[in-house]
């Protein structure tokens, strides 16, 4: 018997397990509520640390996913837990009866307005990293003109309580230095600046494109959160942070300023979260059964989790969660679903 | 600047003023420095809009000034705000308005205390209780003077004679608004439009006509500073802190600033004089200084008040550029004249500052 | 001028608008290492003079890139050549050579 497996989610996460879920043999259906597959990679450019364009990752992903069952603009109305499976109707009239559910609803971007101080929808130069990866996929951009001064601020909404967030967002130093060396093969005659608290450049490569950054590129770090944005009366920006290095307040006019947006955990599936009672943890990502040793569990046999649902990741991260996802899955459908009569004391023994 | 923005930030902070019913407290400081800025408020709240506005001879200072000068025990200024509270219930009102910065920022800062240290609350009730026999209570709505003209824009504007407006070129006028930072710096949700693009004083500009002036430094501190002003050691810094404004606010030529704070205005238009004598330097137009006014002053003006009844003679920047742009209508020969019409004498001129 | 007792007072603020990209760009065509520092503070750990003489080649850069050459200067003036600080940097900058090139570059009018 081929089981149902509903994933939630048609981001990397989504599609990499649901890819390897149908490799195994099961019955995927995967639902996104967008309108497009992918994630927030279909709006990436190039990703770090080697500038990959995010279009050739993703084109692969989706060719592993062929032949899974895919609803986009599909959401989850309502469901309901049976003895061992989920009876899930979807919002497309669908319902499915699903002996396993894997929630891969990965994270929202930082919504950069809540930092007042930086002035983003205020200030006509100031932009996010998305916006800045839109520019590199279009061309286009009412606020790129051949800038003079560049400058990059780590840790919006990141490392930040104030915005609601204690926790590190992981992918935004690679990101800056990524962007700083793109805007400088972009702008040669720019200079760049880039506001750090920490550099947290832990994976492999990053090390070296900030060296890059720093030796081919001529980027400044300057260690200081930029504090405060203002707009000159020509509209360029006033930006002050302390270099903290200097142990000095430090101001800088610039023509353009790329705010570093964190993840936040994602909004739809909060609301998704809620409908199967997922608890969630104090940062508001999902709770897992053991963030060592079950990382892909929730709490509720039967729910699986992948990607940036459980917290921030890189995309090789994610990539490889949603792997290890698919296995979990697999083991949990072999070893305990079918054997209806021990059923509940397996979960309790092996969850 | 994309307005759009802000204005979607203003609808974030937005807070209840009720319309009608208050009890007025007045600050220790402004009669002093802009005499006829608290009068004005009480003439256009209840004459000009029949509101009920109630104020008492037994109100006392807040305490602001000795606490930021570290000279007064918590306590005892608790104490202090409680017996002004335990009056206004006294007299049968519960909306609490005062006309000074600092007090309002000790209220909001004294209740959020007492919210978090309930304790503390009834030790104070206590003080109260044995000190003035006076039953303790708390406001159940705590509005600054400036919330209230803010919520009256439109009643003024409706009655105005007169836009911020400069006549000669049919342009609104260029306005710096600056907020004191005791207004929503410590509570940005105590503040209409908060601390980062506070709207407070934006409304009132924008109702009458005038153009914003959103300059970089707009949230740095006056310079007043307390600490930085009452030591003459420290007072360099208080003026660098002013100059500091001016240079950022120069190249948009402003007309006039509007300030909803005691030592602002104050300071905004005094420093004017030391920076102009000291450096030659000044920010007007032709050698003239910028005017720094109270909001009450420039309801005033653009309700058609004789600008000497509204003080404007005790500024140190002299006003006429203002008044003539406005085709304010004024008798250069009363400005130094008393109330009672006896000749105060004008101040000696200055050198460099027109 | 009328002498009030207090004026205005310089402020300490770094102003990055006065960063001299010209000498820079001098200083790092012939040292591209001036670059890679990390502000490890490695150097001034261990500096001989330092522990003296305030001397220290990271705010020496650092003081470059903040617009303050004349700073940058005064914390190299005690420096021996000794190479100590060569043997302890982790990106293996020629400090040696960089101090010299810094000296050459912006004592330079």
């Amino acid at each position: 018997m081929k089981n149902n497996i509903l994933i939630i989610g048609g981001g990397p996460a989504g599609l990499e397990s649901a890819s390897q879920l149908q490799r195994m043999g099961y019955n995927v259906i995967l639902i996104e509520k967008s309108p497009k597959l992918g994630g927030h990679l279909a709006k990436w450019d190039r990703l770090f640390p080697d500038s990959v364009p995010a279009d050739e990752v993703l084109g692969g992903l989706l060719r592993g996913a062929e032949g899974v069952k895919c609803f986009t603009d599909t959401d989850v109305r309502a469901i309901n837990r049976l003895d061992k499976s989920y009876n899930v109707r979807l919002t497309n009239g669908i319902t499915v009866l699903s002996d396993a559910v894997l929630v891969a609803s990965g994270f929202d971007l930082f919504d950069a307005v809540k930092k007042e101080e930086y002035g983003y929808g205020v200030y006509d130069q100031v932009m996010t990293n998305a916006d800045l990866e839109a520019y590199f996929k279009t061309g286009t951009d009412r606020r790129i003109e051949n800038p003079g001064k560049i400058g990059f601020a780590h840790c919006v909404g990141s490392r930040d309580e104030k915005a609601g967030c204690r926790s590190c967002s992981k992918v935004c130093c690679a990101t800056a230095v990524k962007q700083a060396i793109e805007m400088k093969q972009a702008f040669p005659n720019a200079e760049v600046f880039c506001f750090y608290m920490d550099l947290r450049l832990f994976g492999r490569h990053y090390e070296d494109i900030y060296l890059k950054a720093q030796k081919e590129y001529g980027v400044r770090f300057i260690r200081g959160r930029v504090a405060e944005v203002s707009e000159n009366y020509d509209g360029t920006l006033l930006v002050k942070a302390e270099d903290t290095v200097a142990g000095k307040p430090l101001k800088v006019t610039l023509d353009l300023l790329v705010l570093m947006a964190g993840m936040r955990p994602s909004g739809v599936g909060k609301a998704i979260g809620d409908l199967l009672e997922m608890p969630v943890e104090e940062d508001g990502y999902f709770a897992v059964r053991s963030g060592i040793a079950a990382s892909q569990r929730s709490p509720i046999p039967g729910i699986f989790l992948a990607g940036a649902a459980t917290g921030p990741k890189t995309l090789p991260e994610t990539l490889a969660d949603a792997r290890a996802a698919a296995m979990e899955v697999d083991r949990y459908l072999t070893e305990i679903f079918p054997d209806a009569k021990n059923y509940k004391q397996l979960v309790k023994e092996r969850w | 600047m994309i307005y759009e923005g802000k204005q979607k930030i203003w609808s974030d902070y937005q807070k209840d003023i009720p319309d009608d019913h208050y009890f007025y407290v007045r600050s220790c400081i402004r009669q002093s420095f802009f005499p006829a800025s608290e009068a004005t408020f009480l003439d256009i709240t209840r004459n000009r809009l029949g509101k009920d506005i109630f104020e008492t001879e037994h109100h006392t200072t807040c305490g602001g000034i000795a606490y930021h000068s570290d000279t007064i025990p918590q306590e005892t200024v608790m104490t202090i705000i409680a017996r002004q509270f335990a009056l206004m219930a006294k007299h049968g009102y519960e909306n609490y308005v005062c006309s000074c910065i600092t007090s309002f920022g000790l209220y909001c800062e004294t209740l959020e205390t007492w919210r978090e240290f309930p304790e503390l609350e009834a030790k104070i009730r206590e003080n109260l209780w044995k000190s003035c026999k006076l039953e303790f209570a708390k406001p159940k709505f705590l509005i600054h003077a400036s919330d209230l003209i803010y919520k009256y824009r439109n009643q003024i504007a409706a009655q105005a004679v007169r836009k911020l407006v400069n006549v000669h070129t049919g342009e609104p006028l260029k306005v710096v608004e600056h907020i004191g930072c005791h207004y929503s710096k410590m509570f940005p949700s105590k503040g209409v439009g908060g601390a980062e693009y506070p709207y407070v004083l934006v409304g009132m500009i924008e109702a009458w006509g005038g153009e914003i002036v959103d300059y970089p430094e707009r949230r740095h501190c006056c310079g007043f500073g307390f600490r930085q002003y009452f030591i003459k050691g420290n007072r360099g810094y208080s003026l660098s802190n002013t100059h500091k404004k001016f240079e950022s606010m120069e190249p948009f030529k402003p007309d006039l600033i509007i300030t909803n704070c005691p030592g602002c205005p104050y300071f905004l238009d005094r420093w004017q004089y030391v920076i102009a004598e000291s450096t030659g330097k000044t920010y007007g137009q032709d050698g003239h200084g910028i005017p720094a006014l109270t909001y009450e002053e420039v309801a005033g003006l653009v309700m058609g008040y004789d600008p000497w009844d509204l003080g404007l003679q005790t500024h140190q920047v002299g006003v006429e550029p203002l008044l003539d742009k406005m085709w304010v209508e004024y008798d250069p020969a009363k400005k130094f004249l008393g109330k009672n019409g006896k000749d105060l004498g004008a101040p000696a001129p200055c050198a460099c500052l027109k | 001028m009328v002498d009030f007792g207090f004026g205005l007072v310089p402020s300490s603020r770094i102003n990055l608008d006065l960063f001299d990209k010209d000498k820079y760009r001098e200083l790092v065509k012939i040292e591209p290492d001036a670059r890679i520092c990390m502000a490890c503070g490695s150097c001034t750990a261990v500096c001989t003079a330092g522990k003296f003489v305030h001397t220290s080649l990271r705010e020496a850069i650092e003081d470059i890139l903040n617009a303050k050459n004349d700073k940058a200067l005064e914390s190299l003036q005690a420096c021996q050549l000794c190479g100590k600080c060569s043997m302890v940097c982790p990106r293996g900058i020629n400090t040696r050579h960089l101090i010299l090139s810094i000296n050459k570059v912006y004592s330079a009018k």
